[in-house]
């Protein structure tokens, strides 16, 4: 076997765990074999490397530090195989048939991790740009007509169906219409979009310009935020690379399309993911979200018909194109067909992205893909959908993945973030959390998003400071029906639904922080108290030492002694003592 | 609004980016952000400028700025160090992380440290959320922190000044 290809995971997260070291040292060393890819969604083992050979092997390395390097050059050029290494071998079972892999379908992560993002041939090679050369080869309304038999949902959150937004888009008269992709990604726990971006950018510009012929569009945006410069280094060097090519540009494949694309950075507003502000926020104005109807099909970007959809969206549209609408409506369930992406985060072992066909269960991601939860400890909650998501019980973990099994729950589907909660998760502080976020991105229009987020917020922040009052729960869920029905856009109108569903399924702790003044994970400060366990308790000083405020009292070699109205309740005695000796409660 | 004036050849620099600008529509935000990107901030003239040429009320201006949480109108440090806040970093701790970054530096969000060197912020969520608890010095990312991981961090940038 001869090595053809060295593959290093460059993503941000890969970069950020240390890839560029290595590789740069195995570039050193191998030269032009050597290439970037994105991220294959196992950022639990980052950095990660795949070695390729003539023979078509390959084995993909995780944990690949700068340490491991030279040991994994000698590896290659011995033309071995590491297995203790080795987060995937193609053809061993094994892996192949491993959980992780065999409950996967990558349609939107097909290319992640396969090709180098900055590169178009490879982009070719893997059948791209061809969906484009066969949808200018039909009719716009046969390709609308296809996208909705293929049942594809906007995968923005609310899941609207693509292939009906589309054709609204394209019933609209109008001598100008615009294109606009969502790549604002502000749900803080979810980069599912940042990973396509940064992978695969030219699959997200072919959605886009098929969906300016669908609509017949020939400009588009692609609304990135500022926090992914990566990703945004990997758009443009992709649009520039299109266009040259002329897959971008005037008469694109000579059938008379023109279609261009142009960035545009967000500022920083979360609420510039919702599809009004964000058409403020292109305009060059404050991003404050406007009243629908009108529709963006009607009236969007400076007042001309619009159509918006997110990078994920998009991301499918060109294998749908190439695979046949049959092959993705056979995917899923009835109402929710094709994959989706999710970001597992929190407390979960296999952090990372993963895709998966709707339907499947939570267990099955959590548990089955997602290895469980860190340190063996006791999973509580999953946090789905983000600010407008909510916190699901493990007696629900059996709910399959689609769009209407979740809102049954009281969470959403939402973009795609999935952060794990554990034992030690204080679900009073994740709701005070979240509507903390709220009251910070809140645009201030809406009375009730403004000030009612606000009202909540201290309700919570009394609760967590063992200051609530047994009227606290009712009052939080009037507040929430009233934040609910008097917010104009989606950032207040879900507002609540991080606090009624903890409230609905972890009632038990609140009643705990209300009536008995206390946290049953241990989370909130004030309701803490540390106390030394004299029987245990060797004397050593270092509680003593490490005391920012000098609490701590005691003899050398006798118990020591917590002044309680001193201490403040940092931990720090508690996660220095090396004999268990401070009782945390 | 900072009173510094702008030295000459700084008024230089920002007519050569609103020139970029001429006969462009949708324009305020982007033009916003390259102003910063070569200051670091958006000096007040800058926004003067950028009304008289392009006739948009200076109240607009610092409208815009005001809404978008990544326009700065005072110069920064030469680090700035983002602390995420987002989900996951919260679930894994990043309050301590900040906490030990408060100490560290001894300085409170959004403000500067004394020597110029570091301005401390906190951010909603960077991408990186399979590393958490993450923090963002300019463009480097840090993840799998912990407090005695970003003081060690913040000791090196420190180190590396100091030669
Ligand atoms: C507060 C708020 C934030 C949103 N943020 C995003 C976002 O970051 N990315 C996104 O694609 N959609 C976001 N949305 C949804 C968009 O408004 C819109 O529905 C979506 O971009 C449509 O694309 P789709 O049909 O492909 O899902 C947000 C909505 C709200 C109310
Ligand atoms: S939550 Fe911190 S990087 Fe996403």
């Amino acid at each position: 076997m001869n090595v053809t290809k060295i593959k290093v995971g460059m993503a941000s997260c890969g970069i950020a765990a240390g890839a560029a070291p290595v590789f740069k040292a195995l570039s050193d060393k191998f030269g032009g074999k050597v290439e970037k890819t994105g991220c294959i969604g196992m950022c639990y083992r980052e950095p990660i490397v795949e070695v390729l050979g003539d023979d078509g092997s390959s084995v993909i390395y995780g944990d690949i530090n700068e340490k491991r390097t030279a040991e994994l050059i000698a590896i290659i050029e011995n033309e071995e195989v590491r297995k203790e290494w080795a987060v995937f071998i193609k053809g061993a079972p094994e892996f192949e048939q491993s959980l992780y892999n065999s409950k996967q379908v990558k349609i939107v992560m097909r290319n992640l991790g396969r090709i180098n993002p900055e590169s178009l041939d490879e982009y070719i090679a893997a059948g791209g740009w061809e969906a484009l050369k066969k949808t200018l080869a039909g009719t716009p309304e046969n390709l609308i007509e296809d996208m909705i038999r293929s049942g594809l949902r906007g995968r923005g959150g609310a899941g609207f169906p693509t292939g009906l937004k589309w054709k609204f888009a394209r019933a609209s008269d109008s001598d100008k219409k615009y294109l606009i992709c969502n790549a604002d990604e502000g749900d803080p726990g979810a980069f599912m979009d940042r990973s396509v971006l940064e992978g695969d950018p030219h699959s997200v510009l072919e959605g886009m310009a098929i969906a300016g012929f669908a609509i017949g569009s020939d400009t588009g945006f692609i609304y990135v935020r500022a926090e992914y410069p990566l990703a945004i280094k990997r758009l443009e060097i992709a649009v520039s690379q299109a266009r040259n090519a002329g897959y971008l540009g005037k008469n694109i494949f000579g059938k008379g399309f023109d279609f261009n694309i142009e960035l545009k950075k967000g500022a920083g507003a979360f609420v510039c993911g919702e599809e009004t502000a964000l058409m403020r926020s292109i305009e060059g104005n404050r991003g404050m979200p406007t009243l629908k109807p009108p529709f963006p099909a009607q009236s969007g970007l400076w007042r001309k018909p619009t159509n918006i959809n997110n990078v994920e969206t998009f991301a499918n549209v060109p294998w749908i194109v190439l695979n046949g609408w049959e092959k993705y409506a056979a995917i899923g369930t009835e109402k929710s067909k094709g994959t989706k992406v999710f970001a597992l985060t929190g407390k979960i072992k296999n952090t990372g992205t993963v895709e998966v066909p709707m339907g499947i269960t939570l267990r099955e991601v959590i548990f089955d893909i997602g290895g469980g939860i860190r340190n063996d400890k006791k999973f509580k909650a999953v946090q789905i959908g983000g600010p407008s998501g909510g916190c699901i019980p493990a007696s629900l973990l059996d709910v399959p993945v689609d769009y209407d099994s979740l809102n049954r729950t009281g969470a959403i589907m939402g973009s795609g973030g999935m952060v794990v909660m554990d034992e030690n998760t204080c679900m009073v502080d994740v709701a005070r959390f979240f509507l903390n976020f709220v009251v910070e991105e809140s645009c201030g229009k809406c009375t009730f998003c403004r000030l009612g987020n606000k009202r909540m917020l201290e309700i919570l922040t009394r609760i967590t400071e063992g200051k609530g009052k047994e009227s606290d729960i009712e009052e939080l869920e009037k507040l929430a029906g009233q934040v609910r029905n008097g917010s104009l856009c989606g950032l207040g109108q879900t507002a609540p639904n991080p606090v009624l569903t903890s409230i609905k399924y972890f009632r038990d702790e609140y009643i705990a922080h209300i009536k008995e003044k206390k946290c049953p994970s241990h989370v909130c400060k004030s309701l803490l108290s540390f106390t030394i366990d004299a029987g245990k308790c060797t004397g050593c000083t270092l509680c003593a030492r490490n005391c920012p405020v000098k609490a701590v009292e005691g003899e050398v070699k006798k118990p020591h002694l917590i002044e309680q109205a001193k201490c403040i309740k940092c931990g720090k005695c508690y996660d220095v003592c090396r004999f268990d000796a401070v009782i945390k409660d | 609004m900072t009173d510094v004036k702008t030295p000459a050849a700084d008024i230089k620099a920002i007519n050569s980016i609103l020139d970029a600008y001429s006969g462009k529509t949708g324009i305020l935000i982007p033009l916003l952000q390259d102003i910063q990107e070569k200051f670091n901030y958006i000096p007040r003239e800058a926004v003067e400028l950028i009304s008289e040429k392009f006739h948009i009320p200076y109240t607009k201006i610092t409208g815009v700025i005001t809404f978008y949480a990544q326009f700065r109108t005072e110069p920064v440090g030469k680090y700035i160090i983002r602390t995420c806040m987002g989900t996951a970093c919260f679930v894994n701790g990043g309050e301590n992380i900040l906490d030990a970054i408060r100490e560290a530096l001894n300085v409170e969000i959004g403000a500067t440290t004394g020597d110029g060197l570091f301005t401390l912020e906190k951010v909603a969520c960077l991408g990186c959320c399979s590393l958490a608890p993450v923090v963002m010095i300019n463009d480097e990312v840090f993840g799998n922190l912990t407090p005695q991981k970003i003081k060690t961090v913040i000791e090196n940038f420190k180190k590396r000044e100091s030669k």
